[in-house]
């Protein structure tokens, strides 16, 4: 069973739950940026929940089915079109043998997520499908789709009916300005006072350049750093320090100018100070944001931090429960 | 007349000439088929060509240069009737 690429969009990639357990060796987790929208596709259609879907960021592919075969969509709302005509998002639909799946542009949110029944059969990478395109490693060949690409199929043990439609109170809503919750520290303390408070009081906006590794903001005041004589191993720039492990979510500030917000396809670790850590429950979220749209940055405790990741726990157990 | 308006076929920023220095892709009047380029689109460090999506005249472009578009945003307008072009 194959699916044929014709147009590939911006940057489409197969994507799952991820690899976890290698980012100390440098290997980041990868994996569906919008977590929970590409498992909700998954449900939907009676899949293993983090079977392997395409990631479609700002843009869908153009996408020939050589046999029938039922997918469904989550996330980003961009209208699927079988041969041309409409038909719903996050809904199973059956695309017959020889038909073309394309999208009309995106609406609101930012990535698309593709399931199809059995999942993307691409091989695995220490225990993951993902595409990890900066390293090129997983997904097919280790890279975004090229037209021309073939995309192979796992043979389904069970599949959802046609028609099957997510509850409308499991939707995601998507906006054009967020909040982004943030765990501050742990070197927010080589920023100046005024550089602290001013981070979180601007509205920052999205860089066009934000993809899979990083989200850039800009538009907002450049925040100081206080002086310092840079210890051994550390750069001459305010904003170095001595190497150090950088997790998923912690926003550098590279010379103060602008920061990045670190997302599932990030570098290691390095030399920039990082100023606080976006919490687990919201980098859902920001693979849902556009660039040139606009972010407040919120600081809550660690216990904020874990109640709502408690909520979004029950938000997929709710997903599991609906579609399960 | 028939008429297309064109929009963006995703968000970044609009494009009208392949560099500061050069002329405009096109300008009201260019004759266009669907190999013309009509600008390029950049998001996620990528610059896209965009291509006209008919054959035919611009009546208008819609979208400045360097304009920040989101997606479905009209970029310009083609007269397709054939009659001018």
């Amino acid at each position: 069973m194959s699916i044929e690429v014709i147009k590939p969009g911006l940057a489409t990639t197969v994507q799952d739950g991820g690899r976890s357990g290698h980012y100390h060796l440098g290997i980041p987790p990868s994996g569906a940026m919008d977590q929970v929208s590409m498992r909700s596709a998954n449900l939907l259609l009676g899949n293993p929940e983090t079977a392997a879907v395409l990631e479609c960021a700002l843009m869908g592919p153009e996408l020939r089915f050589h046999d029938t075969l039922r997918v469904a969509t989550g996330g980003a709302e961009m209208v699927p079109k079988i041969d041309g005509v409409a038909c719903p998002n996050h809904e199973v639909i059956e695309v017959p043998a020889g038909s073309v799946l394309s999208f009309d542009f995106v609406r609101a949110g930012a990535r698309l997520y593709l399931a199809v029944e059995g999942g993307f059969d691409v091989p695995e990478r220490l225990g993951s499908r993902s595409t990890y395109a900066l390293g090129s490693l997983g997904g097919l060949d280790g890279r975004p789709l090229q037209p021309g690409d073939r995309l192979k199929v796992v043979s389904a043990e069970r599949c959802a009916d046609a028609g099957r439609s997510l509850p409308e109170s499991l939707r995601p809503v998507y906006h054009k300005q967020y909040e982004l919750r943030v765990v501050p520290g742990i070197y927010d303390h080589r920023l100046t006072p005024a550089a602290r408070e001013r981070f979180y009081d601007e509205l920052w906006s999205v860089g066009s350049e934000a993809d899979r590794i990083g989200y850039r903001f800009k538009g907002g005041t450049p925040l100081e750093f206080i002086e310092r004589e840079p210890p051994f191993g550390a750069g001459d720039d305010p904003s170095n320090i001595v190497d150090a492990c950088y997790p998923i979510g912690s926003i550098q500030v590279p010379s103060g100018s602008e920061p990045i917000v670190l997302h599932r396809d990030a570098v290691s670790g390095g030399g920039y100070a990082m100023i606080g850590t976006v919490i687990s429950a919201d980098m859902d979220l920001i693979g849902q944001i556009q660039p040139h749209q606009k972010v407040r940055f919120v600081p809550v405790s660690l216990d904020q931090a874990l109640e709502a990741r408690g909520q979004r726990s029950r938000r997929l157990e709710a997903l599991r429960q609906a579609l399960g | 007349m028939s008429q297309l308006t064109q929009q963006a076929p995703f968000p970044g920023v609009f494009y009208r000439r392949p560099s500061p220095d050069s002329d405009p892709f096109v300008e009201p009047g260019s004759s266009v088929d669907v190999n013309t380029t009509i600008g390029l689109l950049e998001v996620m460090k990528q610059f896209v060509e965009i291509k006209a999506e008919a054959a035919g005249k611009v009546l208008e472009v819609r979208a400045d240069d360097e304009q920040v578009l989101e997606a479905g945003d009209d970029l310009l307008v083609i007269d397709t009737s054939g009659e001018g072009a």
